[in-house]
Order: C-alpha cells, then sequence, then structure tokens
C-alpha cells in the first residue's frame, strides 16, 4: 500500500520568500508523526500542501498514493484536517457543524445526522449539541474540529498545532483521544510546537527550522542521538562567574540558568559541589526534545 | 451542481435560526407601494410609457422589483460573504471537503440569487395585489429577477474580493447606491439630457428595471433581447473574475 505522505524536495514560496525550502519526508499508514519546530519554521505551509489547497512550488508530493495537484478531491475525501486556526462555522450550532460537514463529504442528512450523534460523544460534547460555537471554550473548539474532521472516517487526519493555548486539563484530555484515534489505526499528521505532546502522540518525528528539517527520528532515539541522557540545570548569582570547560560536557548558557548536558547529572552536580562551585540552585531531569532543538539551532523552540 | 447546492442548505441551516432577516425585507414592498399609492403617486401625473399613459406607480413599481433584486443579492454578496471570506474562514473549512472552489462561488451566487429572488417575488405578488401589472408576461418576472440577482451576486462577489476592511463598503455602496436613483427607476430614459442616456444604458440596473418593466407592461421588444444578453454577460464576467480572485486568496 502507498506511503500515507510521501515528499521529495517539497518546496513552497511565496513570492520571493521561502517558507518551506526542499524538504523530504515519508509518513507510513498507521503511524503517528509529528512536525516539531517553533513560529514560523513553515509547519502550517507544510500540512496546507499535504491538504490539497495550496499547490507546492516545486518538488514532489504524494498523498494516500494521489497527486494533490490533479486528485485533489479523491485525497480531501478521505482525509480529515484540523486547521491551526478555529475555522469551524459560528452562524451554525454544535451538531450543525458536523452534520453541514458531513453533507459536504456526501452523507444524507439522515447519515450526518447519526454521525454527527456518534462524534459528539466521542468529543464529550454532547451536552453541547445545540450550543452557538462562539459559547464553547478553547478546548471545546478544538475537540469539536477535531470531531468534525472524523466524519467522512478518515484514513489520514492532519492537525496543525491541535493544543496551542489550551490549559494542561484540556491538552491531556485531547491528547487521550488522539490516542485513541491512533489505536484505531488512523494515520496522524500533527505539528506542534510542544515537545511534550511530540513526545506524548508521536511514533516519528522531524524537527523543522527556518524552512527545513533539521532532524527526524523517534523522539528516543533523536535525544539519544543530539543530546545526553540527562541534563543538569544550574543557577549562579549573576556576579559570578563561574568557569565549567574542565567538566569536558557540553553546556548552553541561558539567559537564567546554564544547561549542563550529562549521562549522570547528579554525579556532574557532586563535581561542582567538592569543587567549590555549589550553585544556588539545581535541576537534574531527563533530555528532552526541547533540548534536542537547542542543540540543532542554539535557540529554544518557544520562546 | 449538487455540490454547489450544499453551500445553500448551509445558509438555509444558518438563517433558520434568524428568519426575521429575510422576513423583514418581505415587508418593505408594501410599505413602498402603500406610500406610492395614497401618497407621492396621486401628486404625480400619470407618465407615458411606450405611447400609453400610465399611473406613476404603475411605472416605478416593476423597477423597485429589479431594485429589490439588486438589493438581495448585494447584501449577501458584500457583508456576507466578506466575512465568511476573510474573517470567519468558513471557505477555507470548506475546501478541506471533497467541495471544489467552483462549487464554493457557484453555491454562493445561487443562494444570493435565490435570496434577491425570493424579495423580488413578494415585490411581485404586493404589485399584483395593488392591480398594477398589465401583462401576462409578468410571470416572466420572477426568472428575470432572478437573473438580476445574479448579475449583480457574480460582480460583487468579484468586488468584494478586493475588500481589505470593513470600512471598504462605504466605497463599495458608493458604487451601487447611485444605480438606484440612476436606472430609470424613476424616470423613463426620455427625461434624462440626451447625453446622459449612453451612460444609463452601460449601467447594470438599467438592464434589469428595463426588462422587468417592459415584462409588466407587456412591451417587450428588441431591447429586452438587449437586457438580457447585457444581464448574462455580466454573470458570466463576475463568476470568471469572482472564481479566480478567490483562488488567489484562498488557494496560496
Ligand atoms: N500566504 C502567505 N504569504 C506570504 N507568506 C506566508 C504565507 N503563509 C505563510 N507565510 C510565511 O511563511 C513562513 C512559514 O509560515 P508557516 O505558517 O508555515 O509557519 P509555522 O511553522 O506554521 O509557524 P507557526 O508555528 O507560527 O504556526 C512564515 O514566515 C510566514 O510568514
Ligand atoms: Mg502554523
Amino acid at each position: 500500500m502507498a506511503m500515507a505522505v510521501e515528499a521529495r524536495s517539497l518546496t513552497k514560496r511565496f513570492g520571493e520568500f521561502t517558507a518551506v525550502d526542499g524538504i523530504d519526508l515519508t509518513v507510513e499508514r498507521g503511524e503517528s508523526f509529528a512536525m516539531l519546530g517553533p513560529n514560523g519554521a513553515g509547519k502550517s505551509s507544510t500540512m496546507r500542501m499535504i491538504s490539497t489547497v495550496s499547490p507546492a512550488t516545486s518538488g514532489q508530493l504524494s498523498v494516500l498514493g494521489l497527486d494533490p495537484a490533479t486528485d485533489g478531491q479523491a485525497i480531501r475525501s478521505r482525509m480529515g484536517v484540523v486547521a491551526q486556526d478555529d475555522n469551524l462555522d459560528d452562524a451554525l450550532t454544535v451538531r450543525e457543524n458536523i452534520m453541514i460537514y458531513g453533507r459536504y463529504f456526501g452523507l444524507s442528512w439522515a447519515a450526518a445526522r447519526s454521525k454527527a450523534d456518534e462524534l459528539l460523544q466521542f468529543a464529550q460534547l454532547e451536552d453541547r449539541s445545540g450550543a452557538q460555537v462562539n459559547s464553547l471554550s478553547g478546548g471545546m473548539k478544538r475537540r469539536l474540529a477535531i470531531a468534525r474532521a472524523l466524519v467522512n472516517d478518515p484514513d489520514l487526519v492532519l492537525l496543525d498545532e491541535p493544543t496551542t493555548g489550551l490549559d494542561p486539563q484540556a491538552r491531556h484530555l485531547l491528547w487521550e483521544r488522539l490516542y485513541q484515534l491512533k489505536e484505531r489505526g488512523v494515520t496522524l499528521v500533527l505539528t506542534t510546537h510542544y515537545m511534550d505532546e511530540a513526545e506524548q502522540l508521536s511514533d516519528r518525528l522531524v524537527v523543522m527550522d527556518q524552512a527545513r528539517i533539521v532532524a527526524e527520528g523517534s523522539p528516543s532515539s533523536l535525544i539519544a542521538e543530539h543530546v545526553s541522557k540527562e541534563v543538569l540545570e544550574i543557577r549562579y548569582p549573576a556576579e559570578a562567574n563561574v568557569d565549567l570547560a574542565d567538566l569536558g560536557l557540553r553546556t548552553e548558557e541561558l539567559a537564567d540558568r546554564t544547561l549542563i548536558y550529562t549521562d549522570r547529572g547528579e554525579d556532574t552536580l557532586a563535581v561542582l559541589v567538592n569543587s567549590g562551585r555549589t550553585p544556588s540552585s539545581s535541576l537534574v531531569r531527563r533530555a528532552s526534545l526541547e533540548d534536542v532543538f537547542l542543540a540543532l539551532t542554539g535557540r529554544r523552540l518557544v520562546e | 451542481m449538487m455540490a454547489s447546492w450544499l453551500l445553500v442548505e448551509r445558509n438555509l441551516l444558518s438563517y433558520r435560526r434568524t428568519p426575521a432577516v429575510l422576513l423583514s425585507a418581505m415587508f418593505e414592498p408594501f410599505i413602498f407601494l402603500f406610500g406610492l399609492g395614497v401618497g407621492l403617486g396621486k401628486l404625480i401625473e400619470d407618465v407615458e410609457w411606450h405611447g400609453d399613459a400610465i399611473s406613476y406607480p404603475a411605472f416605478v413599481a416593476p423597477g423597485l422589483i429589479a431594485v429589490a433584486a439588486m438589493n438581495g443579492a448585494l447584501f449577501e454578496m458584500s457583508f456576507n460573504f466578506y466575512f465568511k471570506l476573510r474573517e470567519s474562514k468558513t471557505y477555507d473549512a470548506v475546501l478541506a471537503t471533497p467541495l471544489s472552489l467552483r462549487n464554493v462561488v457557484d453555491g454562493e451566487l445561487s443562494w444570493a440569487m435565490l435570496r434577491g429572488g425570493l424579495y423580488s417575488i413578494v415585490f411581485l405578488v404586493a404589485l399584483a395585489l395593488f392591480g398594477l401589472l398589465a401583462s401576462w408576461w409578468s410571470v416572466l418576472i420572477p426568472f428575470a429577477a432572478l437573473l438580476v440577482g445574479l448579475g449583480f451576486a457574480s460582480l460583487a462577489s468579484w468586488a468584494t474580493t478586493f475588500v481589505r476592511g470593513w470600512q471598504d463598503f462605504d466605497l463599495f455602496f458608493l458604487a451601487t447606491q447611485p444605480l438606484f436613483v440612476l436606472s430609470t427607476t424613476f424616470f423613463a430614459l426620455e427625461v434624462y439630457p440626451e447625453w446622459a442616456r449612453p451612460i444609463v444604458q452601460a449601467t447594470p440596473l438599467y438592464h434589469g428595471v428595463d426588462l422587468i418593466r417592459d415584462l409588466a407592461r407587456g412591451t417587450l421588444a428588441w431591447s429586452s433581447v438587449g437586457n438580457v444578453a447585457y444581464l448574462c454577460a455580466m454573470v458570466a464576467v463576475g463568476r470568471a473574475l469572482a472564481t479566480r480572485r478567490s483562488a488567489q486568496l484562498l488557494t496560496t
């Protein structure tokens, strides 16, 4: 069976500006794939090309084995899209939003009604079924957008920043729903600024920065490849001028603290204490994708 | 065609909760005709139309049907189209489904046409009740009104793709409102000075007013064919331009 998504040298330009610069990526069927990157990295531009609404400037792209330039309609009929900005229909109720979407996908009114009820349950919005979209919380709107995108039982679901701006509880609820989809064998492609989200939801991911892919792999392999197992975060008083070169470890100076990449954080901390360089505060944590991004680009994902 | 109809379904669904918006416009014709009939109409002498003297209300009222079709379509393809295009991103959501951009444009044009048509049918009924129709050709007036609505919807949708903020609509209506007065709605073409007549005849509403008045009076002529051709051309050009501009905005 054809790959869910296959891109070769995929490029998107807006006039002179290059938003996506010759990226290669492959998403297998049933896989959960994430694009992690900061603002302006080109994530949405890539998603819009995959969703067939934005023509590629150059390069090859195939989605579900079809060409977006010529088979857009066939692709869209098997795909669900959750765009970055809420484009729910404000003039309609929660339930009508799903129903009319079902109609757009060719369902009869009767089928659209029963599908809407099933999806409202999935999204835990049954009690808001008759509400206007404007009265929903951010998390509810996101759940509705996802429910709506599932009205055609898609093989592939694109989610552009599904949880940006949501509180932790709303995020966890969404993650749990997305997990369920993954379990059912739906291919998920999502973008995110959040490394914990990429770690939670993706089997494999690419890190994007400035229109390019800078790393690719599973969350754990990326961490193993680019950073140490642990990170020791330390803080010294502003006036202290502490030299850490003798440790022989990679360090990263941030505005408010210093990161030391080490396989054994507690041991490294002990070395500092024993040599009279006790920090004013310290923390040992597991290395994350945030550290991978920092190591690769010298910048932080979320400023 | 079926796919485009889904946009009409969407609009019906959304107006279902606010029928007052649609209904309020339906009282207008009655108020207007009442004012014309008992007020203004009494003060103004009969006017000449194709050699016959007819009452002033009988002259003005058919033109108002064209105006109603124009206004219904304009309202829909200005504020509402702009909102869905730029603010609520309704069409971005639609384009993530199997529907195409062409379906979106055609669907919205159909809806605007139907809305304009609905207003004008109410007007037509009012005219019949006030005894202002003189010919059986009048049964074709709804079709003429739909054509007028579709013509204005097509051009207006194209114009609206250039609107960048709500304040731009002042300009939009600055361009469309003079048509109401200028298009032989209130006086026959012969009343205008000679030099102004070609200008009047070049404006779109003139052709709607002229066509519908000829149907109401049973005075169809070769000029009526010209009217229909003008309106059809307006639809074809407006629709093509609107589709192209919408593609530039929505599928970049
Ligand atoms: N229609 C457009 N016209 C011009 N430039 C655009 C357009 N769409 C996107 N861009 C530019 O392309 C770059 C990449 O944008 P894109 O939306 O793909 O980034 P992103 O990774 O999704 O960012 P974010 O995390 O902020 O959503 C940005 O610099 C953006 O300004
Ligand atoms: Mg984005």
